[in-house]
């Protein structure tokens, strides 16, 4: 993930929908050692997955063509939503180390 | 190994209000943050109700970096094709000392951190607290990247999730029901422009909620508050409404949705989009809070579910700078009996209930349930947009008389239900 504004968004006209990407390009996030969050071996098609892929403010819960629901930790805005719908049977749930994650400028 | 009188975990409001009321009276506070920075992962949408909390803090308030002070309240229907505002001006609103005002917490926490360390306080951010020190049942500090940290007692201001207090054992993991998510985008834009879409003066900010078409008839809303140089636009939604709608768009789809609605893109337009954040909000209210106070540990502000949506107002940051202070009073009344058990920490829950925050969470205790309820967010909404249109409408022809054309709305069975829903609204 880029840091600060990697994406040009801000010259789109504001009625055209900037994409989910562009926004979280101008987030700006520091990388951390291993991803935060993971997905439990043998969960991967559990249907609390699919219900993250609806609320996840980010976009990062995404389905492959075997039917498995894939995480994407990078643009993770750290919010907590995954959390309450998948619970710690699903998932493995951490904040990311100190220093590392996303990093808000206005918040 | 170094001990401190107490640690606090996390540097928002709930923990710096501690750590600054702590560090006034001499104690060696130590305040963990995992982020860059005071803020860099606090999120509001937001508004600071200033006068529930000014005495506690009598010397912060002149030079706080705050945005602008709301001036003029808004509250709009929103329909799928129409809308319906109510804009309340009023003089009190503009007097000094200002009731409220938007706030960026990057900016703001930051601050704050500063003043607590003024007071002596010792802030170390990047370091994330990792897990609690037990010993026979009490809290006596913390793990952090590998270090052992002691206290006489933790406060956990970690935020809703409140990792903290959850491995102390005082809280289990969070249900969607009493949890919400917000999601927000931070749009730049001049103060000019700002103070001409909005009727603003100076100094003077707008706050305005949406209710209706915006959430698709889920519980929720839409929110825009005006900030310097910048507006907050974003969307609140329930987790459970979200996960229980099959056709539901998605969280991200819904915010895009409401920003290009013709009423908001144009307070927008030529503004750019500098940020975009998220976060779940405690929405449980007083049935949901969870346990204050334990053998070592408090638990203040988002970590309690110390966060209140009523419809009109939405509120949490108040209550955090008020539940860290008096976690503060507590400890240092813990500290003078030289006793950090249970005993004596539970009388933070005393001056909770003696005070406005568990005060208004007893007074709006049926808000949660009374409120969720899908009319409210569609069929309302829908029916006063209609009753607008046929108002305003003046067809080719004759047009009708104006009663009949609203009656016609409201048949018995919807009369009897808002009578009903008319009667819970009364228990807010």
């Amino acid at each position: 993930m880029a840091n600060g504004r990697g994406c040009q968004a801000g010259d789109e006209d504001m009625n055209e929908v900037m994409g989910l990407k562009a926004k979280l390009g101008l987030d700006v996030f520091k990388p951390d050692k291993e991803p935060h969050i993971m997905i439990k071996p043998g969960m991967e098609k559990d249907p609390r997955l699919k219900k993250a892929m609806l609320v996840c403010p980010a976009g990062l819960y995404s389905e492959n063509e075997k039917g498995e629901v894939e995480l994407t930790i990078d643009g993770c805005l750290e919010c907590g939503t995954c959390r309450m719908v998948c619970g710690a049977e699903v998932l493995d749930w951490e904040y990311p180390s100190g220093g590392a994650g996303v990093q808000f400028r206005f918040g | 190994m170094e001990k401190f009188d107490v640690i606090v975990v996390g540097a928002g409001l709930a923990g710096l209000a501690a750590a600054y009321t702590l560090a006034c009276e001499g104690l060696e506070v130590l305040v963990l943050e995992r982020g860059d920075y005071a803020g860099a992962k606090n999120v509001t949408g937001g508004r600071l109700y200033v006068n529930p909390v000014r005495e506690f803090f009598p010397d912060l308030w002149a030079k706080a970096p705050l945005e602008r002070f709301i001036a003029n309240e808004g509250f709009t229907m929103m329909a799928a094709e129409r809308s319906l505002s109510i804009n309340y001006y009023g003089n009190e609103l503009a007097d000094e000392p200002y009731q409220s005002y938007s706030v960026l917490r990057a900016k703001f926490d930051r601050w704050l951190a500063k003043q607590a360390q003024r007071k002596g306080a010792a802030v170390v951010t990047r370091s994330r607290v990792d897990d609690v020190i037990m010993e026979a049942g009490q809290v006596k500090g913390v793990w952090a990247a590998g270090e052992e940290l002691r206290s006489d007692v933790v406060i956990a201001c970690d935020g809703v999730l409140s990792l903290t207090a959850e491995k102390a054992g005082l809280r289990s993991p969070g249900i969607p029901e009493n949890y919400a998510v917000g999601l927000k985008e931070v749009i730049e834009l001049a103060p000019e422009l700002i103070e001409a879409r909005f009727g603003l003066e100076g100094n003077e900010g707008a706050a305005h909620m949406f209710m209706g078409e915006v959430t698709k008839g889920m519980f929720g809303g839409g929110f825009l508050y005006t900030n310097q140089a910048s507006l907050s636009l974003g969307i609140v939604v329930s987790i459970k409404d979200m996960m229980e709608n099959e056709a539901s768009l998605g969280a991200p789809v819904l915010l895009d949705n409401f920003k290009q609605r013709p009423e908001i893109a144009r307070l927008l337009k030529g503004g750019e989009t500098v940020e975009y954040s998220a976060h779940v909000i405690p929405e449980g209210g007083y049935k949901a809070l969870g346990k204050l106070y334990g053998d070592g540990i408090l638990v203040a502000g988002d970590a309690a579910g110390l966060s209140m949506n009523i419809g009109v107002t939405v509120r949490g940051m108040e209550y955090a700078l008020a539940s860290g202070y008096y976690a503060a009073r507590t400890v240092m009344q813990a500290k003078e009996l030289g006793d950090f058990s249970v005993a004596t920490l539970k009388h933070y829950e005393l001056l909770l209930k003696d005070s406005f925050v568990l005060k208004d969470f007893a007074s709006f205790k049926e808000t949660p349930r009374v409120l969720d309820n899908p009319r409210f967010f569609t069929t309302y909404p829908e029916m006063l947009g209609d009753m607008m249109k046929d108002i305003y409408a003046v067809p080719g022809g004759a047009k009708n008389r104006l009663y009949p054309t609203i009656k016609k709305y409201m048949t018995l069975r919807e009369m009897w239900q808002m009578a009903g829903d008319v009667r819970q609204v009364m228990k807010i």
